[in-house]
């Protein structure tokens, strides 16, 4: 068997990883709205107040609620359970469509109003060629 | 130049030759279907392309940091001295593929999600591992003394593992604008075949850079102790 030096040594690196974990997990944990990039439409109703500092807001935008007027855009976004009004005003990202993720980044006006100071759209993890795409619209 | 008769150092030497000539090969095959065969992201666009250099690099630079962290292990309980001089020489090629992965998502996040950068988990725990590997390699450099520097080394990277997990979580533990990962093990891989093939060969292709690259550096590090006229490690 191995000696007890190389024993102490394992017992050693095991307790100061352990201990490690333990120090990342609990600033991670005390640090939660901060590691979080955005809170959904339904997080943002059950805040206790509403701050007046920046917040991202994400989740999808609604089906049929995109209004473009000369120079404002109106849309909703859902998290499927809540929803919330943005209104933006500047480029919004090519991939910015109904029924796709989006994050906004802006001020919240109540809990049901967010004026957005910057869009983003949200990927999802699903990578499909064209004519599949099609091919599954049809079904 | 009577070292070549050493049966380590021929193996090395030989084997660089046939990486080399596979890893060409396989890039070759990889890029032809990444950029020519396989199709566009009905969503996407062309840019689903950069996909195919910036999941492999990603996945790579994580596997070599986890190489590194157990081998450091093995250094510090076992003080094998091999170990070391292998964890010493997978460091660059998992730096450079970090770099890459973070480079890649910064020029595919542009037109994507309409930024450069974002602060959210997933990026900013990989621009931690980028830093840890920065620091590994670093550290070789200015600590002179070998006792020294070997256990400063193996602690940087036993200490940054418990980044990878981190990493590899972020996006199902927090809301991060980056999307969760695509291929799975355990759940349903949601990237089409015609999009899977050329990723699988792109991280072979990669894989075999990084092991050519290791092969070299390893190779060095074993001139360096001919040179100093030690017959051992």
């Amino acid at each position: 068997m191995y000696n007890k030096k190389v024993k102490l040594r394992a017992l050693f690196l095991f307790l100061s990883i352990a201990s490690i974990i333990l120090i990342v997990f609990l600033v991670l944990k005390s640090l939660e709205e901060n590691v979080v990039y955005f809170l959904s439409p339904t997080e943002i109703k059950n805040l206790n107040e509403t701050t007046t500092e920046k917040i991202r807001v994400g989740g999808m935008v609604k089906d049929n609620s995109i209004q473009i007027n000369s120079e404002k855009i109106n849309f909703i976004i859902t998290d499927f359970k809540n929803e919330i009004n943005v209104i933006y005003s500047g480029i919004v990202p090519n991939l910015f469509q109904e029924g796709k993720g989006v994050v906004a980044e802006g001020i919240l006006k109540d809990k049901n109003f967010f004026k957005a100071e910057k869009v983003l759209a949200k990927h999802d993890e699903k990578y499909i060629p064209p004519e599949v795409k099609a091919s599954m619209g049809e079904e | 130049m009577k070292f070549i008769k050493n049966y380590q150092f021929s193996l090395v030497q030989k084997s660089q030759k046939i990486v080399l000539y596979l890893f060409l090969i396989i890039l070759a095959l990889g890029l032809f279907e990444a950029l020519i065969l396989s199709p566009q992201d009905y969503l996407q666009g062309d840019s689903v392309r950069i996909m195919y250099v910036h999941v492999p690099s990603a996945w790579i630079s994580l596997g070599i940091f986890s190489l590194m962290a157990s081998l450091s292990v093995m250094v510090i309980i076992f003080k094998n001295k091999v170990f070391f001089l292998v964890a010493k020489s997978l460091a660059p090629s998992g730096f450079i593929f970090s770099l890459v992965a973070l480079v890649t998502g910064s020029i595919w996040g542009k037109p994507t999600w309409g930024t450069w950068w974002a602060w959210d988990a997933r990026i900013t725990s990989m621009l931690i591992l980028c830093i840890f590997y920065l620091m590994y390699l670093i550290a070789w450099r200015i600590f002179e003394n070998k006792d020294y520097v070997t256990k400063i080394t193996s602690f940087i990277a036993i200490l940054g593992f418990i980044n990878i997990p981190i990493i590899k979580f972020s996006v199902d533990w927090w809301s991060t604008l980056h999307q969760p990962s695509s291929v799975n093990i355990f759940s349903e891989t949601t990237i089409h075949s015609s999009m899977l093939i050329p990723l699988g060969i792109m991280t072979a292709a990669f894989a075999l850079f990084s092991l050519l690259i290791f092969l070299m550096k390893y190779n060095t590090e074993l001139i360096k102790i001919k040179n100093k006229g030690l017959d051992r490690l």
